[in-house]
C-alpha cells in the first residue's frame, strides 16, 4: 500500500514536471531564438570576411574591428593609427541620443504628472490619447516631420503668420531636427514608466512635506522625484537606448552632416554596397557600449543608495 | 486647561462645498490655547475636511479661519505656523527617520546641523533615539507613529493637527499612546486638535470635544457634558452606549417630565425647552445608571424580567423585558455579583434608576 501510494505521488510529480516544462517553452524559445541567438549570429558575423556584394564568406578575419578601430592609411598598408571617423559617429549618436532623452523628459514628466493628477476614471483616455499618434507607422510619423518642419513647412508658415519671425527657421539637416524627430519617436516610453510611478505616488508626501514649510519646487525636488526615480531611470532608458541606435530621424531629419551610429549600420546591409562583418561589428561594439553605460549607471545608483541607507 | 484662555484657532462659519456636495455646513468654534480639542464623529461628518482646512490642505468655500488673531484661510499650507500628523503617518520613505524629523527645522531656515541637533532631540522626547539612523519601512507601525509625532512637534508649530493618528494600532498599543500624546500635550503646552471616530478615545484625551455629524456640529462640551447630558438623539447614540426609547410626555413640572413608555411604564425624566405635553420624543438612558432589585423602589420602579446576562469582563450586561414594554440594558459592574443585584435570566425583578438619569432628546 505504502510503495503504491509512493508511486501515485512521484507519477503527479512527473505529469507536473512535464507540464513545467511544456508551459515554459515560450520563455525558452523567446531567451534562445529572439534574444540569445541573434546576438551570437551578429557575434560570429563579426569574425567573418566581407563578401562584395552582400552577405559574407566563411573564413575567420579580425578585418572588420580592424576597420572600425584602425586608420591604415590610403591603401591600406600602413600601421595602425587610431580611426576616429567611428568614434566621432559614436560620439555624437550617444550625445544626440543624450539631448533626445532629456528633451522627452522635459515635457514627458509633466506629462506624465498630468494624467497622474486626473480624477481616476478620465486617466486611461489621457494615456490613451498620448498613444494615438504610436499607431501611425514610424517611417510615416518621421517623414511627415520633415514636412512639418521644413524652411517653407507649416511650422514655419505659422510662426511666421503669427509674427514671431521674419524668416524661416532653419530646423531642418540639424542636429536640433534629429532631436525632435528622436523626441518624438520614443516620449510615450518616456510617459509610460514616470505615469506609472506618479500614479503609485502617495500625495499625502507632498502634503507632509507642504505641511513642513517645503515650497513646491522643494517638494518636487526632495520628495516627489526621489519617489518616482525608478519610474525616471526607466523612462531614461527606454528612451535612450532606442534613440542610440535610431536611423530613420537622422536620416530623413538630420541629412548627411547629421549621420548616426544606426545610419552607419543600416548602409552596410543595403543593397551591394554594404559590408556585413563591418556593420556587426559595428553593431557588437554598439550594443557593448550600451551594456557598459548601463552597469555603470547601475553601480553608482547602488552606490548612492549605500551611501543614503 | 491653565489659565491662558486666548483664543487658538477661530473658525467662523466655515462652509466647505464639493460642486453640490456640501461638506461642512457654516461651522463655526474656537479653540483655545493650550487646549486638548477633539473633533469627533463618524467618517464622512467632516471632522477631517474641517482639519485640513485649518492646515491648508483643503480651500475654504465660504468664511473664515483665524490662528491666534491671524486670518489664515487664503495662506498655502507652508505658509502656516501649524503641523499636521497625517493618519498613514506620510514619513518620507528616502530619508532616514533623523532627516524626516529634521526636515522641517530645515525648511524654517535651521542650518542642516542644527536642524539634526534639534531633530535628535525631539527624537530622545519620543525615546527612539537609537532609530535615528533607519528608514521608515525598517519602524513598526507604532514607532512610525512616534516619528510622525516627533516631526510635526519639532519646529515647534502654534497648534498640532492630528488626523486619526492611533486609528492603524492594535488596541493596547493605541491605549498607551493615548496617555503618551496627552502628556506630551501637557510638557509642550501646544494646542492639540485631535480628529478621531472614536469616542473613547475622545472622552479619555479631550478637554473638550465638539461631536460633529453630516458636516454639522452636534454638540460642544467637556467629556463629561457630552457623555452626561447628551444634547440630542445622535450625541447620545454615537457616545458610549445608552438606552434610547421613544416616550410620549404626560405632564411638565419644575423641570421635570413624567414620560409614558408604553406599556402603562413611567419614570422621570430631565424636560428640555420646547417639549410639550403630550409630544412623543426620545430618551436616553445610559446602562449604568440602571441597577436592579428584587422589590420596587420608593418611586420609578419599573416591573419586568431577565431575558439575558452578557459577560463583558469587568460588568455585566443584562438585558430585561419590561411587562408588554420596551427593553432595557442593564449594565452592572462585575463586583456586584455578590450583593445580589445579578439576577438569573428569567427572573422577575424590577429596574430601578436614580433621578435625572433619564434625559429627553431633540431629535
Amino acid at each position: 500500500m505504502a510503495a503504491g501510494a509512493a508511486s501515485g505521488g512521484s507519477a503527479t510529480t512527473d505529469t507536473y514536471k512535464e507540464a513545467r516544462t511544456w508551459l515554459l517553452m515560450p520563455a525558452w524559445v523567446v531567451l534562445l531564438f529572439l534574444s540569445l541567438a541573434p546576438v551570437a549570429m551578429m557575434l560570429i558575423y563579426s569574425f567573418l570576411t566581407k563578401e562584395f556584394r552582400g552577405g559574407v564568406i566563411w573564413e575567420f578575419s579580425f578585418a572588420a574591428y580592424d576597420q572600425f578601430f584602425c586608420d591604415r592609411g590610403l591603401f591600406g598598408d600602413e600601421g595602425c593609427t587610431f580611426e576616429w571617423t567611428y568614434m566621432t559617429i559614436f560620439w555624437r549618436s550617444i550625445w544626440q541620443a543624450g539631448a533626445a532623452t532629456l528633451l522627452s523628459l522635459a515635457i514627458g514628466f509633466p506629462t506624465a504628472y498630468f494624467i497622474a493628477t486626473r480624477p481616476e476614471n478620465v486617466r486611461p483616455l489621457w494615456v490613451f490619447l498620448i498613444t494615438i499618434p504610436y499607431w501611425v507607422n514610424l517611417l510615416i510619423r518621421t517623414v511627415s516631420m520633415k514636412f512639418l518642419l521644413r524652411d517653407k513647412g507649416p511650422l514655419n508658415d505659422f510662426l511666421m503668420s503669427i509674427g514671431l519671425i521674419d524668416s524661416p527657421l532653419h530646423i531642418i539637416n540639424t542636429n536640433f531636427a534629429v532631436q525632435l524627430g528622436l523626441f518624438y519617436s520614443y516620449l510615450p516610453f518616456m510617459v509610460l514608466p514616470i505615469y506609472a510611478a506618479v500614479e503609485r505616488y502617495n500625495f499625502s508626501l507632498s502634503e507632509a512635506a507642504a505641511d513642513l514649510y517645503a515650497s513646491k519646487f522643494t517638494t518636487l525636488w526632495r520628495i516627489l522625484l526621489p519617489a518616482v526615480k525608478p519610474g525616471v531611470i526607466a523612462g531614461c532608458i527606454l528612451v535612450f537606448v532606442p534613440s542610440l541606435g535610431s536611423f530613420l530621424a537622422p536620416d530623413l531629419l538630420g541629412g548627411a552632416k547629421n549621420f548616426m551610429i544606426g545610419s552607419l549600420i543600416e548602409e552596410q546591409f543595403k543593397g551591394n554596397a554594404g559590408n556585413w562583418p563591418f556593420g556587426a561589428a559595428a553593431s557588437m561594439i554598439l550594443l557593448s557600449l550600451v551594456l557598459v553605460i548601463l552597469l555603470i549607471f547601475a553601480r553608482q545608483q547602488a552606490k548612492a543608495e549605500k551611501a543614503e541607507g | 486647561m491653565t489659565t491662558s484662555q486666548a483664543v487658538a484657532i477661530d473658525v467662523r462659519n466655515a462652509v466647505k462645498r464639493y460642486g453640490d456636495f456640501t461638506a461642512l455646513k457654516k461651522i463655526s468654534l474656537s479653540i483655545k490655547d493650550n487646549e486638548f480639542f477633539t473633533l469627533l464623529g463618524p467618517s464622512g461628518c467632516g471632522k477631517t475636511t474641517l482639519l485640513r482646512m485649518i492646515a491648508g490642505f483643503e480651500d475654504v468655500t465660504e468664511g473664515e479661519i483665524f490662528l491666534y488673531g491671524e486670518e489664515i484661510e487664503d495662506l498655502p499650507p507652508n505658509k502656516r505656523p501649524v503641523n499636521t500628523v497625517f493618519q498613514n503617518y506620510a514619513l518620507f520613505p528616502h530619508m532616514t527617520i533623523l532627516d524626516n524629523v529634521a526636515f522641517g527645522l530645515e525648511m524654517r531656515g535651521a542650518s542642516k546641523s542644527d536642524a539634526r541637533t534639534q531633530a535628535g532631540e525631539m527624537l530622545e522626547l519620543v525615546q527612539l533615539s537609537q532609530f535615528s539612523t533607519r528608514k521608515p519601512s525598517q519602524l513598526s507601525g507604532g514607532q512610525q507613529q512616534r516619528v510622525a509625532l516627533a516631526r510635526a512637534l519639532a519646529p515647534q508649530p502654534k497648534v498640532l493637527l492630528l488626523d486619526e493618528p492611533l486609528s492603524a494600532l492594535d488596541l493596547k498599543l493605541r491605549k498607551a499612546m493615548q496617555l503618551e500624546l496627552k502628556h506630551l500635550q501637557r510638557e509642550t503646552g501646544i494646542t492639540f486638535i485631535f480628529v478621531t471616530h472614536d469616542q473613547e478615545e475622545a472622552l479619555t484625551m479631550s478637554d473638550r470635544i465638539a461631536v460633529m455629524s453630516a458636516g454639522e456640529m452636534q454638540q460642544l462640551g467637556a467629556p463629561t457634558d457630552i457623555y452626561e447630558r447628551p444634547h440630542n438623539m445622535f450625541v447620545a447614540d454615537f457616545i458610549g452606549e445608552t438606552n434610547l426609547l421613544e416616550v410620549s410626555v404626560d405632564g411638565i413640572a419644575e423641570g421635570r417630565a413624567v414620560c409614558h413608555l408604553g406599556g402603562g411604564h413611567e419614570l422621570t425624566c430631565n424636560a428640555l425647552d420646547g417639549i410639550n405635553v403630550g409630544s412623543k420624543v426620545h430618551m436616553s438612558i445610559r446602562p449604568e445608571r440602571l441597577f436592579m432589585s428584587g422589590e420596587p423602589e420608593k418611586d420609578g420602579s419599573l416591573h419586568g424580567r431577565v431575558k439575558e446576562n452578557i459577560f463583558v469582563g469587568t460588568d455585566i450586561s443584562t438585558i430585561v423585558e419590561l411587562d408588554d414594554g420596551p427593553d432595557f440594558v442593564v449594565r452592572t459592574s462585575n463586583s456586584d455579583r455578590g450583593n445580589k443585584r445579578i439576577f438569573e435570566p428569567g427572573t422577575e425583578m424590577f429596574v430601578n434608576m436614580e433621578l435625572g438619569a433619564a434625559r429627553l432628546l431633540v431629535d
